[in-house]
């Protein structure tokens, strides 16, 4: 088995007194979908913006490929791209300058040519032609999403780190982001997913952790853990519905 | 007043008016991009008609070993961060001070008004990169407030600096042309003209920059959203060295320009400075085309005052800004936690 | 307070089963507010600065040779501007780099009336306060809703304008000046000599700067901390902040009118020279250079500029064999060095030697809270309806047709996923956003359109979602704050200790709220040391100090133990046994659960279930929106 593209052995971090993340460890194997679930507060994006190094990793390591992480600007370069929850676009831009920007790390690597790989994300998500001209501010939430997913694509990731790309969406882009998710992994592109649609995240992922209060509570391959009743405790508490339909 | 009076009014309005749109757009670049509200701009300008004017006298201005001191400066912090920032900073810091300064030593006693020029502008434009550098990037988080009243001290040091550099005296630039051209009763000097000119260069120069090309909307992108910006690999430190580039060299420019019409002494430059963020402020520090109108505004407005009642022009200008203030107080919504 | 006598450690009287922090002093801050109810703090701080009064008022003036008389004199005017910009910049997160005309305005309004119209000095003081205060009330009005760098601008702005002004209006002599300036007299009483006028001038320091202690210590000295960064929470709990910002800078270009008139009548000539920006900027520096968070930032930030200036004045020269403006050139550095390495200035520099690390006391989860007579409500009455309430934002609908109601004694718990839209609801109906379409009714009135300071007065107490404290400030100030409203005491009577038996209901109040969250035992302790689950219990207490009808929680369980969060439960059902009512948004089921009467389920902005907790807890629709899925 090869190195996993991301390591995490008891990380911690937090935002100044406060410690959100008390000890994490996960791996994403290379070309695989992980996903992490668990209810607000329990750390998820704090896991994200430590990976990526936004905020400090107090304690525990990060690796990338085997070697220690780097601060962001390292990570970006050398292949890792996230997608905040708050998605980060440049509004007063037109979609095609976000893309364009999307491509800035492969530019500054000596590449030149942005055409081919936006015209695969337009492949992609055929919308962003439709409005390549328009400003980013004036797109839906579900075009957003869109665009925000295309322009880390930009990027040829290794790595892509997704943080709640169903939040705010209609189900029926859901399914469709998620199924562009499938695609790629089966490209062979490494996904780490945080998610809070504990149902489509374990559906498409291949392994799945569940974070509570800064801790990993269970973890296991997607298949096994989206039958585990401990879910749905973290999600609607104690007491068992008495209709489950799951 | 007649029309001839008003005409030449207002051509000398619009003169400057151009200078305040050139260093309105200066502040709102480096506003956007770094947040600091960038007040030594008007000094640089000053250095720049004082840098060209003791060049075309055929000294080596002060100017030119500030900036080979802080470059050296700036060299050896560079040596301590990385082989590829030490190349780049060799580049940067050591090779073109070096180059500039030959040319400076050689070129300077043949005092060519075109050259000069050139020197000022290489000399003086890199000073902004600088500042970013060793004023505000070390705290580039801090609040607006607080990198205002840094940029406030700095005007300090610079004018301080600038006194010992040029003495008190004040000093011109070369004009670009001598020509004068006579419309009816309207005498237009060329002067007048090549400052339009540049200005409308410049503007459509920065138009293309932004719109066209890769680092010009990295720069937006940083303003628009800095986690976004990171996100993407744009570094905001040469993000704000940048922008700082653009602002220093339009001082620079606008130094040159200016300095052919009014003789500038060493602190003048804090007003002409102050007036281009009285358009700033019109355009609400974030609005170009807003901004520009302010400045032509602003310069008009300056002039017909100056005829009116010459003691109390300035006072005029400033009074301008309250209410555009009400209007942009009365504006924005409730009170909001602005850092 | 600590620069000069440094109090020793405190006891806390101790109760059985709490544990009780060690002491923690505070910052070398001035009117933290009383440690105990006996207000022993604020004896000790009146009386430092009585000690510090004396000698600057009598010693000083007495002993010092002929040439240092002047130069303290400058440093008592300096002193009384920067302390205004203390309150301004350090205290309220505003600037000012136009104080100097401030000072001239004031000079030269007492000048012409004592000089020319021969009215008495205390005349021409009245007349520099009321002309300052009020152009000062009008540039303030201009800029008060923008943010705190418009007004910064602006000042640099009529800085120039009035300066240029004083230079040019003819009745007042342009640069060569106005001399014979006659001297400070109160009826007989003349002051004859610099020295008297020293004595003077230091003691006017020595009022204003007590006066600015009192009023930090006081209602609206807490209120004035919101505006540097926590407007929103201010105006949560009642406080006007866009009046209040105007009235801070009015009060900081009254001090600089103090200085302007001590000014005049010290130096007997003026000229435009010393209220330009030169000026106005020195005394920004010498805030930066002592400490913008203190009010002895002031002294010694003008002792060291205006000592040092005159220094550099003999020094530079010689060194450099030019002469000209070099000393700003050296402050300018050194305020450059400090923002970046020590942007609180050099006074923290010397306490914080000094300062012990703060103990953090344990949170112990005190007894169940004791019974309060229950604020009188009518069982079950409607406090709280929306009906159709609807808002977008751009494109996104981040609510569409909501309506439910919360009763009096009653718990509603507003559940969903992330991005359903709860926040958008919570700021709705505490008046931070207006609905865009819909009625909000509050005690039966309609309420759609309120600020929020006024939904706050109706009887509405909120938390926030992102913990919105003075961090710096002890818990029990920052549970005050909630108290804003039960007061009335304004600047002047805090100024003047007039206010002090509302001002001690006000803390007792706090203080019965803080113990019944359980946190007797912390009230000293800065809240940003508190973990953050327990700095939400402080915004609760705050909340519970507005004796609030409906209280807003916004995720109040986020981050707590076990213990505390049934802590937390047993206080919340307290309050409904009292009739208040309560609606919470929150992420754990288990609280919500097993707390709430009813639960409202929101996705996509939109009500999807209402009903008993059980009832949600088992519907289909509910456990879609929760665990979605791909269908």
């Amino acid at each position: 088995m090869s190195v996993p593209i991301l390591e995490l052995d008891g990380l911690r971090a937090g935002y100044g007194h406060v410690e959100v993340l008390h000890g994490v460890s996960l791996t994403v194997p290379q070309g695989r979908m992980v996903a992490i679930v668990g209810p607000n507060g329990a750390g998820k994006s704090t896991l994200m913006a430590a990976v990526m190094g936004l905020i400090p990793r107090r304690d525990g390591r990060v690796r990338y490929l085997g070697s220690p992480a780097g601060p962001t600007e390292t990570m970006v370069a050398s292949g890792t791209v996230l997608v905040p929850e708050q998605r980060a676009l440049f509004t007063d831009m037109s979609v095609e300058d976000n893309l364009l920007l999307g491509f800035y790390p492969r530019r500054r690597a000596g590449e030149r040519d942005a055409r081919a790989p936006m015209r695969e994300v337009f492949a992609i998500f055929p919308r962003l032609e439709e409005r390549r001209r328009q400003l980013a501010a004036t797109l839906s939430g579900g075009e957003r999403q869109m665009l925000a997913l295309g322009r880390a694509l930009m990027a040829k990731p290794r790595l892509l780190l997704l943080d709640e790309p169903s939040l705010g969406l209609a189900p029926m882009l859901v399914r469709e982001i998620f199924r562009v998710l499938v695609d790629l992994r089966q490209r062979g592109l490494s996904i780490l997913l945080v998610e809070q649609n504990v149902r489509a995240a374990l559906e498409v992922s291949d392994y799945g952790y569940v974070l509570e209060m800064g801790e990993v509570a269970a973890e296991g391959p997607s298949a096994t853990l989206a039958r585990d009743p401990r879910i749905l405790v973290t999600y609607l508490g104690q007491r068992q519905p008495n209709a489950s339909d799951a | 007043m007649d029309w001839f009076v008003f005409l030449t009014l207002l051509q000398a309005g619009i003169t400057t008016g151009a200078i305040y749109l050139l260093l309105a757009i200066g502040l709102l670049i480096v506003f956007s991009v770094t947040r600091v509200i960038f007040v030594p701009q008007g000094d640089l300008l000053a250095f720049g008609t004082l840098t060209v004017a003791a060049l075309q006298s055929g000294q080596l201005p002060g100017t030119l070993w500030l900036f080979d001191g802080v470059a050296a400066l700036a060299l050896v912090a560079s040596l301590f961060q990385g082989r590829r920032a030490a190349l780049r900073g060799a580049l940067t810091w050591g090779l073109y001070p070096l180059v500039v300064t030959m040319l400076a030593i050689w070129l300077a006693p043949r005092e060519i008004p075109a050259v000069s020029i050139a020197l000022a502008l290489a000399i003086v434009t890199p000073m902004g990169p600088l500042i970013w550098r060793f004023a505000f990037r070390p705290i580039a988080d801090a609040s607006v407030l607080s990198l205002l009243i840094l940029a406030m001290a700095l005007h300090f040091v610079l004018i301080g600096l600038g006194l010992v550099f040029f003495g008190p005296e004040e000093a011109s630039a070369p004009p670009l042309t001598d020509a004068n051209f006579d419309l009816g009763v309207l005498n237009v000097s060329g002067q007048s003209l090549a400052v339009l000119l540049c200005c409308a260069m410049l503007v459509l120069g920065l138009r293309w920059f932004f719109g066209a090309t890769i680092h010009g909307k990295a720069l937006r992108a940083t303003a628009s959203d800095r986690l976004g910006a990171r996100l993407v690999g744009i570094d905001a430190r040469a993000a704000g060295a940048l922008a700082f580039g653009l602002a220093s060299f339009i001082a620079a420019l606008a130094g040159v320009l200016i300095g052919a019409v009014t003789p500038l002494s060493y602190d003048a430059g804090f007003d002409i400075g102050l007036k281009g963020f009285v358009a700033a402020i019109i355009g609400g520090l974030a609005s170009y085309p807003m901004a520009a109108a302010g400045a032509l505004l602003v310069g008009v407005l300056e002039s017909l005052g100056s005829f009116w009642a010459s003691a109390y022009s300035e006072v005029i200008v400033f009074t301008l800004l309250i209410p555009v203030l009400a209007w942009l107080s009365f504006r924005s919504g409730s009170p909001e936690d602005r850092a | 307070m600590h620069l000069l006598s440094r109090p020793g450690p405190r006891r806390f009287p101790s109760r059985p089963g709490v544990i009780r922090p060690s002491s923690h002093d505070g910052a070398g801050e001035e009117g933290r507010v009383a440690a105990g109810p006996d207000g022993r703090r604020p004896v000790r701080a009146a009386a430092v600065i009585a000690v510090a009064a004396i000698v600057a008022i009598v010693v000083i003036p007495a002993l010092l040779p002929d040439f240092y008389v002047t130069l303290f004199g400058y440093v008592g005017l300096g002193t009384l501007v920067a302390l205004g910009l203390v309150l301004l910049t350090g205290i309220s997160g505003q600037t000012s780099f136009g104080q100097a005309s401030f000072v001239g305005l004031a000079a030269y309004a007492t000048t012409l009336l004592t000089k020319f119209l021969a009215v008495p000095p205390i005349l021409g003081l009245a007349a520099g306060l009321i002309l300052t205060g009020t152009i000062a009330w009008l540039l303030g009005l201009v800029t008060a809703r923008l943010s705190g760098h418009f007004l910064a601008l602006v000042s640099v702005a009529w800085g120039i304008s009035f300066f240029s002004l004083f230079g040019t209006i003819p009745q007042l002599h342009g640069f060569n000046g106005i001399g014979d300036i006659p001297p400070l007299r109160i009826g007989p009483f003349v002051a004859a000599s610099l020295r008297i006028d020293l004595a003077i001038i230091w003691t006017a320091v020595a009022a204003v700067m007590l006066m600015s202690a009192n009023l930090l210590d006081s209602r609206t000295g807490r209120a004035i901390r919101t505006l540097n960064g926590a407007r929103l929470m201010g105006e949560s709990v009642g406080i006007d902040t866009v009046s209040l910002s105007r009235t801070v800078f009015v009060l900081a270009a009254l001090y600089a009118a103090i200085a302007g008139f001590l000014f005049a009548h010290f130096q007997r000539f003026i000229s435009p020279t010393p209220f330009g920006l030169g000026a106005s900027i020195d005394y920004l520096f010498m805030v930066i250079i002592g400490g913008v968070e203190s009010l002895w930032g002031a002294p010694i930030g003008a002792a060291l500029v205006v000592l040092l200036r005159d220094q550099f004045n003999d020094w530079i020269p010689r060194l450099t064999g030019r002469t000209g403006d070099f000393e700003s050139l050296v402050f300018a550095v050194v305020v450059i060095v400090l923002l970046q390495r020590a942007p609180a200035g050099l006074l923290p520099i010397f306490t914080r030697l000094r300062r012990p690390a703060a103990p953090v006391g344990q949170w112990e989860a005190a007894p169940p809270p004791e019974e309060r007579p229950p604020t009188p409500v009518t069982q079950g009455a409607e406090l709280l309806s929306l009906t159709a309430i609807s808002r977008n934002f751009g494109g996104l609908a981040a609510n569409r047709d909501v309506s439910f109601a919360v009763h009096a004694s009653e718990i509603v718990a507003l559940i969903g996923p992330n991005g359903a839209g709860k926040t958008t609801l919570f700021n709705v109906i505490s008046g931070v956003l207006p609905p865009g379409s819909g009625d909000i009714r509050l005690f039966g009135a309609r309420a759609g359109h309120l600020p929020p300071r006024r939904v706050a007065a109706l009887g509405v107490a909120r938390t926030f979602q992102h913990v919105r404290l003075l961090p710096t400030r002890s818990v029990l100030e920052n549970i005050a704050l909630g108290a804003h409203l039960s007061g009335r005491a304004g600047v002047l009577r805090a100024m003047l200790r007039l206010d002090r038996v509302e001002e001690a209901g006000l803390l007792h109040d706090a203080r019965a709220q803080a113990e019944r969250v359980g946190f007797g035992a912390v009230l000293d302790t800065p809240a940003g040391d508190l973990p953050l689950g327990r700095q939400r219990v402080v915004e609760i207490a705050r909340a519970l100090c507005l004796r609030p009808r409906l209280l807003l929680l916004d995720e109040p369980a986020a981050g707590l133990r076990l213990v505390e969060k049934q802590f937390l439960a047993a206080l919340l059902r307290q309050l409904r046994a009292e009739g208040m009512g309560v609606l919470l948004v929150e992420h754990d089921m288990d609280f919500v659960m097993q707390l709430a009467d009813r639960v409202v389920v929101m996705d996509f902005g939109q009500k999807i279930a209402e009903g008993p907790p059980d009832q949600v807890q088992s519907d289909p629709a509910v456990l879609e929106a929760y665990l979605g899925g791909l269908g």
